[in-house]
């Protein structure tokens, strides 16, 4: 019922057309879940808003029909066309705080698209509202919809609008990348109530993403886009299992997966860029730049949409030969395992932190202090880290896991000196390190760096990236200017960029790009511990490999621990040696990366493992999910923090007392009540397809 | 929101106590000898002496702050050392003067401004927004003076419908005022007109961007619903703010304007004073004046704060 054909986008820029959408073709049927996966400037998004007419100022049709029950969208007048979006059509947006208006209550949000489309009566329009926040799983939905949207969470933020959405009853719903924004638990939880709302009503839904887990979880066909092609479509699970197209194929690869880890596994990597709108010249396969096995007619054919097996679509000169097995489309470039330099650290650890607290004040203003103080109320505090104690050993790699509310980054801007800690005891190759980083002396500064999550705004735009990579060499590492342009341009070898960079100004480099001269700035004092802080989140998929592995090899050679923080379980997986998993505050659980995938695991990162969306078909028994939001900071539960939420609450014991770290080997522990044994028999019975007793 | 006016009610008190200290310390560093001022150049040293020591000028500092200030909040503002009448009752009514002409020039800017902003805002880039902001730019770019006289010059010269001057008489009716009112107050309005557009437009313009306006549009809204129900309510927020504090700002900021019309206001009455090193006069002007601007501006803070959820919700 949805019928795209040969559509064609442009955006004007300087009076040029420069292409985002070329030729897209896609046929949805009712019922049907179609994924749309891409990176940044793959032109999903595009096709999104063509669709609903919402292509921003410069983006123009340049060709081709979007057939809609019959009628093509893109001849239809204005008024005609906003009858039937608001009517047929529904949008999920990506970021749910701004969608929504900050000036209206949820509730009047939601019965106002009800009162216009469906011509309900204000009553009825209010019932309607709280059935259709109920049937999407919020708490309390009178107090939802009686709330303005910052009172409520991202979670349920999103609940409304898909509440929202659905309330009008359309025909096909597109969802444009609805849970990037939020945490993995509550993605899961999402992702579940689309899954079986969109199955109930039997809508058509048009789901637009770049995570392949999530479109394996939830769509019965996927196209993939490419720089504003369409170079595969196919059903999902034969695509994945055969992906044809060596971008895809390399896509999934490239991904870490739970239970990969680097110590028997290497990732592969998709050499090169996407490229920008004004580098897709017509007249050749837009990924041959980057493919392992383009030939020469790739440069200079465009290939054409062909049938493949079934009925998928490919996009590719050479894919008989890829299906026959002749050829391996997979990424070649792989790094070579360096030898690690034999540390001259000795044998203790290169961080140390035993009893960290970092707890603020919390008051509302000046006054307010001050009346807390004359009637003797006592100070609330915000217990971001309470009571950590964690070591990292020489050339080692420790993996921070937790959702938002954690206080992972805080734990980590509190080690570098960026925030002063509350109390604890921190030392740095055995000598104490100071609160502050004013304290600190010029050689302790050299041992920690940090790379920060954004490379965006990480480096300074107004110094070119070889005054950039000169910097510490100068003022850490007490080199001359001449010395540290050497450097400079070794560091620069190091991250594989080519040298005529020194003189750019970061804001000719893409991401990535920035994201290596920020490893390469860290990395040029050889520091002892480097403290990454979601490093490759706002990275595109395609070049994620490529960084981590850049950020491996680098470490080994220098022989540098490192702090990883994110909150993908997978990347930490594959990337660590041992992980922390940290919630409210404190850490729950110290395990080894490898064994990620095996149990005994604390509750709450059970939780974590089943929240990630994979790529094999899951397990039958993903039913443990949690309820409810991260608790506040300042109103913390007693004894164990996550007790409210814990799947496998014992009783009483939990609520009163702190549970017991129960050692477990090599170092590792968890705290929890429940002990190991008991807990690895029922977590894998549960993963087997028991649920939770 | 209780605890946030009463919060807002105390910093203003405080912002009048320190600002009534500097206007003290002000008016005491001002060169000339009061009791010289008053008595004439030939007075003699006894005479001053006797002058000084009736008005407690020898007194410490701090003394005669402490008595000054309760005497202004008890409405005992004493005599004007120029015109040797009360002051009190000079400057109520300069008062009442100049909070007319605020009004009216409230009445048309502010739904004029709003107005042309909002349009500008619409259709930004186009013609109606190219034309509204090259308009109020070019406007706001003459001093008072200038377009007081242009006005003067087209309104009361050439066509003769409006009097040159605004000396309205202490007694007068409002309806023998209000035509003297009319080109003060458009004079006033030009003034603000830029700014006022200027940020409207800018605060529509940030709206109309925003995901939400996006969310409205695909429920199926008709264009003005969304305008008016979703994108005004937003954008307007500064604006309203704005002109809150724009009517602390023409209690006294009207001083240019008041001389060029001869509107006897109360910005005239400062400048009158200064020139005439009148202390008191100046003192219970420049008062007025803070509370005035201060009173605004708390009425601007609250209804911000009522009307922003965020904040309403908060308190």
């Amino acid at each position: 019922m949805l019928n795209i054909q040969g559509l064609s986008v442009a955006y004007e820029q300087n009076g040029v057309l420069l292409p985002a959408v070329r030729d897209f073709s896609l046929s949805l049927a009712k019922g049907q879940t179609y994924g749309l996966v891409g990176e940044s400037g793959s032109g999903k998004t595009t096709v999104a808003m063509a669709i609903l007419g919402y292509l921003r100022g410069e983006g123009r049709i340049t060709g081709g029909r979007i057939e809609f029950e019959g009628r093509n969208l893109l001849t239809l007048p204005q008024s005609e066309r906003i009858k039937v979006l608001g009517k047929s059509i529904a949008l999920v947006p990506q970021d749910p705080m701004s969608s929504l208006n900050p000036s209206m209550r949820v509730g009047a949000q939601i019965a106002e698209g009800l009162r216009y489309q469906l011509a309900l009566p204000k009553e009825q329009a209010t019932r309607r509202t709280l059935e259709l926040l109920e049937l999407v799983r919020v708490p309390d939905p009178s107090r939802v919809a009686r709330s303005y949207p910052h009172e409520i969470s991202g979670g349920m933020q999103q609940r409304a609008l898909i509440a929202m959405a659905l309330g009008v009853e359309p025909e096909l719903i597109i969802l444009d990348e609805p849970t990037t924004s939020l945490d993995v638990t509550t993605q899961a939880a999402v992702l579940d109530l689309l899954r079986s709302l969109i199955h109930d009503k039997n809508t058509a839904a048009l789901y637009i993403t770049h995570n392949l887990g999530v479109v394996a979880q939830l769509c019965d066909r996927v196209a993939v886009l490419y720089a504003s092609e369409l170079v595969e479509d196919g059903e999902t699970q034969a695509l994945f299992q055969n992906p044809l197209h060596p971008y895809t194929k390399g896509l999934l690869d490239s991904v870490p997966r739970l239970g990969q880890n680097k110590s028997g596994y290497e990732l592969p990597a998709i050499p090169g860029r996407i490229p920008a709108l004004t580098e897709r010249p017509p007249g050749c396969c837009v990924f041959a730049p980057r493919c392992p096995v383009a030939i020469e007619r790739c440069f200079s054919e465009r290939p054409i949409l062909e049938s493949a097996m079934g009925d998928g679509q490919i996009r590719c000169h050479r894919w008989p030969e890829i299906a026959s097995g002749e050829i391996s489309h997979a990424v070649k470039e792989t790094f070579a395992p360096v030898k690690a330099r034999t540390s001259t650290m000795g044998e203790g650890d290169v961080l140390d932190i035993q009893g960290l607290r970092v707890e603020y004040l919390v008051s509302r203003s000046i006054t307010d202090a001050i009346t807390n103080a004359i009637l003797g109320r006592p100070t609330r505090t915000v217990k971001a880290v309470d009571e950590v104690n964690l070591s990292i050993r020489p050339g080692r790699t420790l993996g921070l896991v937790g959702e938002s509310g954690s206080g992972k980054t805080t734990l980590a801007r509190t080690i570098v000196g960026l925030v002063e800690r509350t109390d604890g005891v921190v030392t740095m190759t055995g000598l104490p390190l100071p609160s502050r980083l004013s304290e600190r002396d010029i050689n302790t500064l050299r041992q920690i760096q940090f790379i920060f999550q954004n490379p965006e705004e990480a480096l300074n735009p107004y110094l070119t990236i070889g005054e950039t990579l000169q910097r510490p060499f100068i003022t850490i590492g007490g080199k001359s200017r001449a010395e540290a342009r050497g450097g400079a341009r070794r560091m620069l070898e190091a991250v594989g960029l080519p040298v005529d960079y020194l003189g750019r100004l970061p804001g000719r480099l893409s991401g990535g790009e920035k994201q290596r001269i920020a490893i390469a700035r860290a990395f040029a004092t050889n520091p002892d511990l480097l403290i990454v802080d979601e490093p490759v989140s706002s990275l595109d998929v395609s070049v994620q490999a490529a960084v981590l592995n850049l950020m491996e090899r680098l470490q080994t050679e220098n022989g540098s621990a490192m702090l990883f923080i994110s909150h993908d379980l997978a990347v930490v997986g594959y990337l660590a040696d041992r992980i922390a998993v940290m919630y409210a505050g404190q850490i729950v659980e110290i395990c080894s990366a490898e064994t990620l995938s095996e149990f005994p695991h604390h509750p709450y990162t059970e939780a974590l493992l089943h929240a990630v969306p994979g790529i094999a078909p899951q397990p039958l028994g993903q039913t443990i999910r949690l309820q409810g939001d991260v608790p506040s900071q300042i109103d913390v539960p007693s004894g164990c923090r996550f007790h409210p939420r814990c799947p496998r609450f014992l009783g009483q014991v939990c609520v009163d007392v702190m549970p017991p770290h129960q050692q477990m080997e090599d170092g590792n522990w968890i705290a929890c009540h429940i002990p190991p044994k008991e807990l690895q028999e029922a977590q894998e019975r549960s993963y087997r397809g028991g649920g939770v007793e | 929101m209780v605890a946030y006016v009463l919060r807002r009610l105390a910093f203003l008190g405080l912002t009048i106590i320190i600002t009534s200290l500097v206007i003290f310390i002000v008016t005491q560093m001002l060169p000339g000898d009061v009791a010289r001022v008053v008595l004439g150049r030939e007075a003699g040293d006894e005479a001053l002496a006797a002058f000084r020591e009736a008005h407690g000028l020898n007194d410490p500092l701090p003394v005669q702050y402490t008595r000054w200030l309760a005497n202004f909040v008890m409405g005992e503002w004493g005599t004007s050392l120029s015109t040797r009448s009360e002051i009190y009752p000079l400057v109520m009514e300069r008062l009442k003067n100049s909070l007319l002409l605020t009004g009216i020039t409230m009445l048309i800017a502010a739904p004029l401004a709003t107005v042309l902003g909002v349009l500008a805002g619409l259709h930004e880039d186009k013609p109606t927004d190219n034309a509204i902001s090259i308009a109020s730019l070019a406007v706001v770019g003459l001093p008072e003076f200038v377009t007081g006289l242009i006005l003067i010059q087209i309104f009361s010269r050439w066509l003769g419908w409006l009097p040159p001057n605004s000396l309205i008489e202490s007694g007068a009716t409002f309806a023998e005022k209000w035509p003297m009112l009319i080109l003060p107050a458009m004079t006033a309005t030009l003034v603000l007109l830029a700014y006022i557009i200027r940020l409207t437009r800018a605060g529509v313009i940030e709206e109309l961007g925003r995901p939400y306006v996006r969310t409205a549009t695909l429920k199926g809204l008709p264009r003005h619903t969304v305008i008016m129900k979703h994108v005004l309510r937003n954008a307007l927020l500064p604006t309203i703010t704005v002109i809150a504090i724009s009517f602390g700002w023409l209690i006294s900021g009207l001083i240019v304007i008041e001389n060029v019309f001869n509107y006897p206001g109360l910005g005239r009455l400062l400048t009158f004073a200064i020139d005439r090193r009148d202390l008191p006069l100046i003192q219970a002007v420049a008062m007025v004046t803070v509370v005035g601007f201060g009173l605004a501006n708390l009425i601007a803070d609250l209804l911000y704060a009522w009307l922003n959820p965020r904040i309403r919700l908060s308190y």
